[in-house]
C-alpha cells in the first residue's frame, strides 16, 4: 500500500523492488540518476513539486547504497523554498546526504538563521532539527546565542524549546569553546523545573554534558535530579502518555541518573538520604515481569541505579545489595541481563573494593565464557580479566588456555594478550610463567603477536633460575611432530642460548640439539632462518670437545646461505663461517647474551592503550581519576623476589617516550637478539645495550644533564624570590654523581609543556610519569612514581613549591614505595593569576645509602591556562583597535630569534594555544593568533597576538600583544618571547648549548635575581 | 549518543540510516554492511547487544527487519533496547499495522518520524501521543 503522494516516486521504488537482480537494479538506478542530472541541469523548467520529488529519489537511491555525486546543490537550495513542503524536503535531504564538513552547508547558513530566529514555528523546528542533527563549527559560531534563546524563552512551545535543547547540546559537545555556557548553571536549574516531559528529557541530556565537562558550576542542578528521580520513581504526576509499559519514562529515570553520576558525592543530607530511599525502592522493587518490554525498561533503571550506587554509596551501605543483585543477574538465563550483571561487576571493580565477594562467582563467571554468544564471553573475559590476581590467576589463567583451543577466531588474539598479561602480573613462579606462555604459542601461535614471546625471552635471559628449565622445555617442544612457527623461533633462541645446560640429559647433546631444530628449517620461512643461523653457531660454539661430523654438517649449512638472496641470512651465514674458523675467538664473541635491562612490559602497555571514543567521558573512569584518597598504590601483591625481574607493571602508562623505549627494545628482540656480528661489541655488554635502547637520550644524559639547559631556562626567572629553586632543575650538590637521570631533563620538561601526559623524570630508580588534564584556570595533575628497583624506596618526600600566583595541592605522598609499585599522588593546581614562574617539585628519596634530591619543574606554565579561540576578521579588527598602546597593547622587536620558516612559527604558536588565524593579515610574513586565558581572578580574557616577520633577516621580528590584562599583556608576551628566542635543543636541531655547563650554571641563579629582560639579553 | 540507527532487512538492504556523526559515504557503506553482518546471523537467543569496533550495537528483529542503533560503550543498553521498541510503536501506529512495505514506499515519512523522536543523537520525546499528534500536524501543512 502506497501512502506516498508522489506517483512518480512510487512507481520509481515499485521498479527498483521488481527487479530480479543486482544488475538490473544498477541499471534502472542509473536511468533514474540520468534522468534526474538531466532535469537538474535544465533547472528553470523545473517545479517545486518536481524538484521535491528528484531530490527524494536522490535520496532513495543514495540510501540503497549507490553513490550520488550531484544534486547536492539542489538539496540545499530546497532549503530556502519560502513553501513548507519544498523546505521540509530541502532541511531533510540535506541532513542525510552532507556531513558537516560539507561547503555547500556554508551557503544555507543564512536562511537556516533566518529560520531560527523568524517567526515561523515549523521553520524553526526544521532549521533546528537540522543543526542538531549535522551542525558544525560554523553553525556554532553563528547560532549558539540564538538557540540558547529559543530555549529558555517561555513564548515558544515544548515543541521548539526540546529541539532547541538538543540542538544546543549537539553545538556544545561539537565545539565546548565556542559555545558560550558561563552562567547556564541558573538557567539549568530553572529548566529543569519544567512541567513538559520532553523538554525536561531534552534538557536532561544537555545536563549530562554540561556536568561531565565541569560539574562544579551545576551543583543547584543537584537537588533538582533528586526532586525529578523521585516525582518518577514515585510516579507521581506523571501523565499517562509518558508511563511505558507503566513505568514512568524509563528514560528520563536513566538520563536523571546518570547527570547524577558526575557529582563526586552529594553533600546534603536531606537530599541524599532522598536519593538513597529512591535508590533503595529501585534496587529493592524491580521484579522479574514476563512484558518483556517492561521487563526491559525496569531493569533498564535498576542497572543505572546500580551505577549511581556504586558511585555514590562511599560508606558501602547499600554495596552488599548491589554485589548481592549481580551474583544473582550473572547466574541467569536471560542472555541480556547476564551480560549486564557481566559487565557491571567489571565496572564495579573499577570504583570499589569487591573483589573478594566477586572471586565467590568465579565458578558462575567461566560458565559465562564458554557461553555460545560472543557477547556474553566478551564480557565474561573483561571480568575475569578484572578480578585476577595473585590467589585467582593460575585458576583463570589456566582457564583461559583450555577456552582457547576451542575458542573462536575472533576472540583468540585478545585472549592470549590477556593471559600473557595475567600470566606475567600474577605468575607465582617463573615457570609456571614459562610453561603458560609457551602452551599459548602452541595453542595459538596465530595469535600470539611478537611481543609475547620476546617478552618469554627476556625473562629466561635475565633469570640464571629459569636457564635449565625454560631449555628442557623448548627441547619437548621440539620432539611435537608440527610445531607453530614462533615455537620454532622462541624455543631454537632458547636452546642456542641454554641448550648447553642440559648437555647431561638424554637426547640434549649438541647433535642431538642440532638434528632436532634443523628438522624445522625446512618448513620455516626466511625470517627465522637467521634466528637458525645463530642457535646453530652456538651450539656449535658449546660443542665440547669439537665434534667434527657436526662441525662439518653445520659449515655446510653456512655454506649454502652464504649465498642467499635475503641479506641478513647472507649475513649471518658468512660471518658466522668466518667466525668459526677462528677457534677461541667464537667464544668470545658468540658468549651468552647480556641481561635486558628492566622495563614496562610492552603487553600491559598494549593493553591499557585501548581508548574508547565516548559522546561523554565515562563517569566511572573520571571517578577512578579523581579518587582523592591521596595515594593509591597500584602494585602486584607478589612476594618481592630479590632475583626474578619479573613484573614490570608499575611503571608508568602513558608516556610517549617510554614507548619509544619499548619499541626499541622489541626491535631489538627481532633483529638482533641473537647476536649477529653488528652486536658484538668490545664495551661492557649492559651499559651497549642501554646505550643502544635509549639512543642519544642516554649517551646525551650523563654530561648534558649536569647544566645544560640551565642559562636558557628563563620561565622561572621573574622578581618572585622563588625563582632561584625554580630553576634549579638539576639534582642537587653532591648527589650529581650517585644517580644520573636518565634522558634529558630539561628536554622532558619542555616536551610535556606542549603535551598533557609523558615523563618528567627517570633514573635507574625511579620513574616519575605525569598526567595531566586542564580546564580553564584549573589544572588536574596525576604524578606517577614507579619504583624501577625489586628493593623499596625509603624516605620518599615530594614538596612542591608553588610561585605566588598558582595555588597548589598534592595529595599525600607514602614514604616508601614498595619494590616494582607504581604510586599515583593527585596534584590539583589553580592559577590565580597570569604570570611565567614555573612551580618546582622538590622531590627525594633514599636508595640504599644514597639520598638522591632533583628539583624538578612542573609543566603548570602560562600556556595550559590557555584556550584558542578562532577570530573572525569582523571580531579581531574592532578589538585589536580598542585595546589601544601600553599597558593593554604592548609592542616589542625581539632579536636572536631561532630562525623557522613561518609555518613552523605557526604551528608552534598553535602548541601553545595559541590559535594562529590564517589570512586575517594581508601581509603573509605576519602572523595572527587569539586565545583565551583563564585564571580565578580574570576569568576568561581574551588574548591577540600579531607577529611580523622580516623575510630578509628571521633571526628578529616585530610582536604585538593585547588584552584587557596589563599583567597579562606583558607576561604572555614574555612567555611567547622565550619560545621564540629558546628553543629545546632537538635532536635534529641543537639549541644553544653553553659550552661549558658546571661554570655556566652558577651564573643562571644569579642573573634570575635581576631581571628576566637583563637575562635574556646576556643569553643572546 | 547515538551515533547512527540502520533499518535494515535480513537481505541487508537499508531502509532507513541516520548518522548523527560525520562519515564520509564509503564509511557508511562499510558500516551498513559491517552491521547487517553482525546482526543477521546472531541466534535469536543471544543477547541484543553485540561490540562493533569502539562501541556497540543495540539491535532487535522485528519479522524480517534488524533494528540497529549504536551507541557509545558506557550507555544504558536497555535504555536504547526499549527505545528501538518504542519507535516501532510509534510506527506501527503511524501505518496502523506497519510492514516493510509502509517503510520502503514511505521512507521520507519514516525520517519525519525519527526527527521528531531522536535528535542530536539523543531522545527528543518519549510520548507516542505526542509524536502522533505531531505528525499530524505536519501532514497537514503538506
Amino acid at each position: 500500500m502506497a501512502l506516498s503522494g508522489m506517483r512518480g516516486l512510487s512507481v520509481f521504488i515499485s521498479d527498483v523492488r521488481n527487479c530480479q537482480n543486482k544488475e538490473q537494479e544498477r541499471l534502472r538506478v542509473d536511468k533514474e540518476l540520468g534522468n534526474v542530472r538531466t532535469r537538474f541541469k535544465n533547472e528553470k523548467g523545473l517545479t517545486p513539486y518536481e524538484k521535491k520529488k528528484y531530490v527524494w529519489k536522490m535520496l532513495y537511491i543514495y540510501m540503497l547504497g549507490y553513490d550520488v555525486d550531484f544534486g547536492h546543490m539542489e538539496a540545499v537550495s530546497l532549503i530556502s523554498a519560502p513553501k513548507y513542503p519544498e523546505k521540509q524536503v530541502g532541511y531533510i535531504v540535506t541532513a542525510c546526504l552532507l556531513n558537516e564538513n560539507h561547503d555547500f552547508l556554508r551557503l544555507a547558513i543564512n536562511t537556516v538563521r533566518n529560520d531560527i530566529i523568524g517567526r515561523n514555528e515549523t521553520f524553526q523546528c526544521l532549521a533546528l532539527t537540522m543543526v542538531g542533527n549535522i551542525g558544525g563549527r560554523e553553525f556554532a559560531e553563528s547560532l549558539a546565542p540564538d538557540v540558547q534563546k529559543l530555549l529558555i524563552s517561555s513564548s515558544y512551545r515544548p515543541l521548539v524549546r526540546k529541539k532547541a535543547a538538543l540542538c544546543l547540546l549537539r553545538l556544545y559537545r561539537k565545539n565546548p569553546d565556542v559555545v558560550n555556557v558561563d552562567g547556564w548553571a541558573d538557567r539549568m536549574s530553572q529548566l529543569l523545573d519544567e512541567r513538559d516531559l520532553g523538554v525536561l528529557t531534552s534538557s536532561m541530556s544537555l545536563l549530562v554534558a554540561l556536568v561531565s565537562n565541569h560539574y562544579d558550576a551545576y551543583w543547584s542542578s543537584l537537588p533538582k535530579c533528586v526532586k525529578i528521580l523521585e516525582r518518577l520513581a514515585r510516579n507521581q504526576d506523571i501523565p499517562q502518555e509518558y508511563t511505558y509499559y507503566g513505568i514512568p519514562s524509563p528514560w528520563l529515570q536513566v538520563k536523571t541518573m546518570r547527570a547524577l553520576q558526575y557529582f563526586p558525592t552529594v553533600e546534603d543530607p536531606n537530599t541524599r538520604r532522598s536519593l538513597f530511599e529512591v535508590l533503595q525502592r529501585i534496587l529493592m522493587g524491580t521484579d522479574v515481569v514476563k512484558n518483556v518490554n517492561k521487563n526491559n525498561a525496569s531493569h533498564a533503571v535498576l542497572f543505572e541505579a546500580l551505577a549511581l550506587v556504586m558511585h555514590l554509596d562511599a560508606e558501602k551501605e547499600m554495596m552488599s545489595q548491589c554485589v548481592a543483585l549481580l551474583g544473582k543477574f550473572i547466574a541467569v538465563r536471560e542472555p541480556n541481563i547476564r551480560y549486564l550483571g557481566l559487565e557491571n561487576m567489571t565496572r564495579m571493580l573499577m570504583v570499589t573494593d569487591v573483589q573478594d565477594i566477586i572471586k565467590r562467582h568465579q565458578a558462575q563467571i567461566i560458565t559465562s565464557l564458554k557461553d555460545p554468544d560472543i557477547s556474553i564471553r566478551r564480557r565474561a573475559l573483561d571480568l575475569l580479566y578484572g578480578m585476577c590476581d595473585v590467589s585467582n590467576a593460575k585458576d583463570i589463567v589456566e582457564e583461559l588456555l583450555q577456552y582457547l583451543s576451542t575458542a573462536d577466531f575472533a576472540m583468540r588474539e585478545e585472549l592470549s594478550l590477556k593471559a600473557a598479561i595475567l600470566a606475567e602480573k600474577f605468575a607465582p613462579d617463573l615457570s609456571w610463567y614459562v610453561d603458560v606462555i609457551l602452551q599459548l604459542i602452541d595453542k595459538a601461535g596465530d595469535f600470539v603477536s611478537d611481543d609475547i614471546w620476546f617478552r618469554v625471552v627476556q625473562f629466561v635471559t635475565n633469570n640464571e633460575d629459569l636457564q635449565p628449565y625454560a631449555a628442557a622445555k623448548a627441547r619437548e617442544y621440539l620432539d611435537k611432530p608440527a610445531i607453530h612457527e614462533t615455537m620454532v623461533k622462541v624455543s631454537a633462541y632458547i636452546i642456542g642460548e641454554f641448550g648447553h645446560l642440559l648437555a647431561r640429559r638424554p637426547g640434549c647433546s649438541p647433535k642431538e640439539l642440532f638434528t632436532v631444530i634443523h628438522e624445522k628449517l625446512p618448513a620455516v620461512t626466511t625470517s627465522t632462518i637467521p634466528i637458525l643461523l645463530s642457535t646453530y653457531a652456538k651450539i656449535f660454539m658449546h660443542t665440547q670437545p669439537p665434534d667434527q661430523e657436526l662441525q662439518n654438517q653445520i659449515w655446510s649449512i653456512f655454506n649454502k646461505y652464504e649465498s642467499c638472496i635475503d641479506v641478513e641470512i647472507q649475513q649471518r651465514a658468512a660471518e658466522y663461517l668466518a667466525l668459526s674458523r677462528r677457534g677461541a675467538d667464537l667464544v668470545d664473541i658468540l658468549a651468552e647474551m647480556p641481561k635486558f635491562p628492566e622495563r614496562q612490559s610492552a603487553l600491559i602497555k598494549k593493553a591499557e592503550d585501548t581508548e574508547v571514543d565516548t559522546a561523554e567521558q565515562s563517569a566511572i573512569k573520571l571517578r577512578a581519576q579523581q579518587q582523592t584518597s591521596s595515594a593509591l598504590v597500584v602494585t602486584d601483591q607478589r612476594p618481592a623476589n630479590g632475583t626474578s625481574p619479573v613484573n614490570q607493571l608499575g611503571l608508568v602508562k602513558m608516556p610517549s617516550m617510554s614507548s619509544n623505549a619499548d619499541h626499541n627494545s622489541t626491535d631489538q628482540g627481532s633483529s638482533q637478539e641473537n647476536g649477529t656480528l653488528s652486536k658484538v661489541d668490545p664495551q661492557p655488554p649492559s651499559a651497549d645495550l642501554l646505550g643502544d635502547l635509549l639512543g642519544p637520550l642516554a649517551i646525551e644524559g650523563r654530561p648534558a644533564t649536569a647544566g645544560q639547559p640551565q642559562p636558557t631556562v628563563t620561565p622561572g626567572l621573574g622578581s618572585d624570590p622563588n625563582a632561584v629553586d625554580a630553576s634549579a632543575i638539576v639534582p642537587v650538590g653532591e648527589e650529581q654523581n650517585s644517580v644520573q637521570p636518565i634522558g634529558n631533563i630539561a628536554e622532558r620538561f619542555h616536551a610535556l609543556c606542549l603535551k598533557d601526559s609523558g615523563v618528567l623524570y627517570e633514573d635507574p630508580n625511579i620513574q616519575i610519569g605525569v598526567k595531566s588534564e586542564w580546564r580553564l584556570h584549573q589544572g588536574f595533575l596525576v604524578l606517577f612514581l614507579g619504583n624501577k628497583n625489586t628493593s623499596p624506596l625509603v624516605s620518599v618526600q615530594a614538596i612542591i613549591l608553588p610561585p605566588s600566583h598558582l595555588k597548589m595541592e598534592l595529595s599525600l605522598v607514602p614514604d616508601t614505595i614498595p619494590p616494582r609499585a607504581q604510586v599515583q599522588c593527585p596534584l590539583e593546581v589553580v592559577n590565580l593569576k597570569p604570570s611565567r614562574d614555573v612551580a618546582v617539585l622538590d622531590f627525594s628519596y633514599k636508595f640504599g645509602n644514597n639520598m638522591v634530591n632533583v628539583k624538578l619543574r612542573l609543566p603548570a606554565v602560562l600556556s595550559k591556562f590557555l584556550q584558542p579561540i578562532p577570530v573572525s576578521t569582523e571580531e579581531f579588527f574592532p578589538q585589536w583597535r580598542s585595546l589601544s598602546g601600553p599597558p593593554l597593547k604592548l609592542q616589542e622587536v625581539v632579536r636572536g630569534v631561532k630562525p623557522m620558516p613561518l609555518v613552523e612559527m605557526a604551528n608552534l604558536l598553535n602548541s601553545f594555544r595559541l590559535m594562529v588565524c590564517p589570512a586575517l593579515d594581508p601581509n603573509p610574513n605576519n602572523l595572527v593568533a587569539s586565545t583565551t586565558f583563564y585564571s580565578e581572578n580574570t576569568r576568561a580574557m581574551l588574548c591577540l597576538v600579531r607577529i611580523e616577520t622580516d623575510p630578509a633577516d628571521r633571526t628578529q621580528l616585530r610582536m604585538t600583544v593585547a588584552s584587557g590584562d596589563p599583567t597579562l599583556t606583558l607576561e604572555l608576551k614574555e612567555f611567547i618571547k622565550e619560545q621564540l628566542v629558546f628553543m629545546p635543543p632537538a635532536p635534529h636541531a641543537p639549541g644553544p648549548v653553553p659550552p661549558a655547563p658546571p661554570v655556566a650554571q652558577p651564573t643562571s641563579p644569579v642573573a634570575a635575581l635581576t631581571d628576566p629582560g637583563a637575562m635574556l639579553a646576556g643569553l643572546l | 549518543m547515538i551515533r547512527f540507527i540502520l533499518l535494515q532487512n535480513r537481505q541487508g538492504k537499508t531502509r532507513l540510516a541516520k548518522y548523527y556523526v560525520p562519515l564520509e559515504d564509503s564509511e557508511k557503506h562499510k558500516v551498513e554492511y559491517e552491521v547487517h553482518r553482525l546482526v543477521v546471523n546472531r541466534d535469536p537467543k543471544f543477547t541484543n547487544f553485540v561490540e562493533f569496533r569502539t562501541h556497540k550495537v543495540i539491535y532487535r528483529r522485528y519479522a524480517g527487519l534488524f533494528f540497529s542503533l549504536c551507541v557509545d560503550i558506557t550507555d544504558n543498553e536497555l535504555a536504547y533496547l526499549e527505545c528501538i521498541h518504542l519507535f516501532v510503536e510509534i510506527l506501527d501506529h503511524f501505518f496502523s499495522n506497519v510492514c516493510e512495505l509502509d517503510l520502503v514506499f514511505n521512507f521520507h515519512k519514516v525520517y519525519l518520524i525519527l526527527d521528531e523522536f531522536i535528535l542530536a543523537g539523543e531522545l527528543q520525546e518519549t510520548s507516542k501521543k505526542a509524536i502522533i499528534e505531531r505528525m499530524g500536524e505536519l501532514e497537514k501543512l503538506e
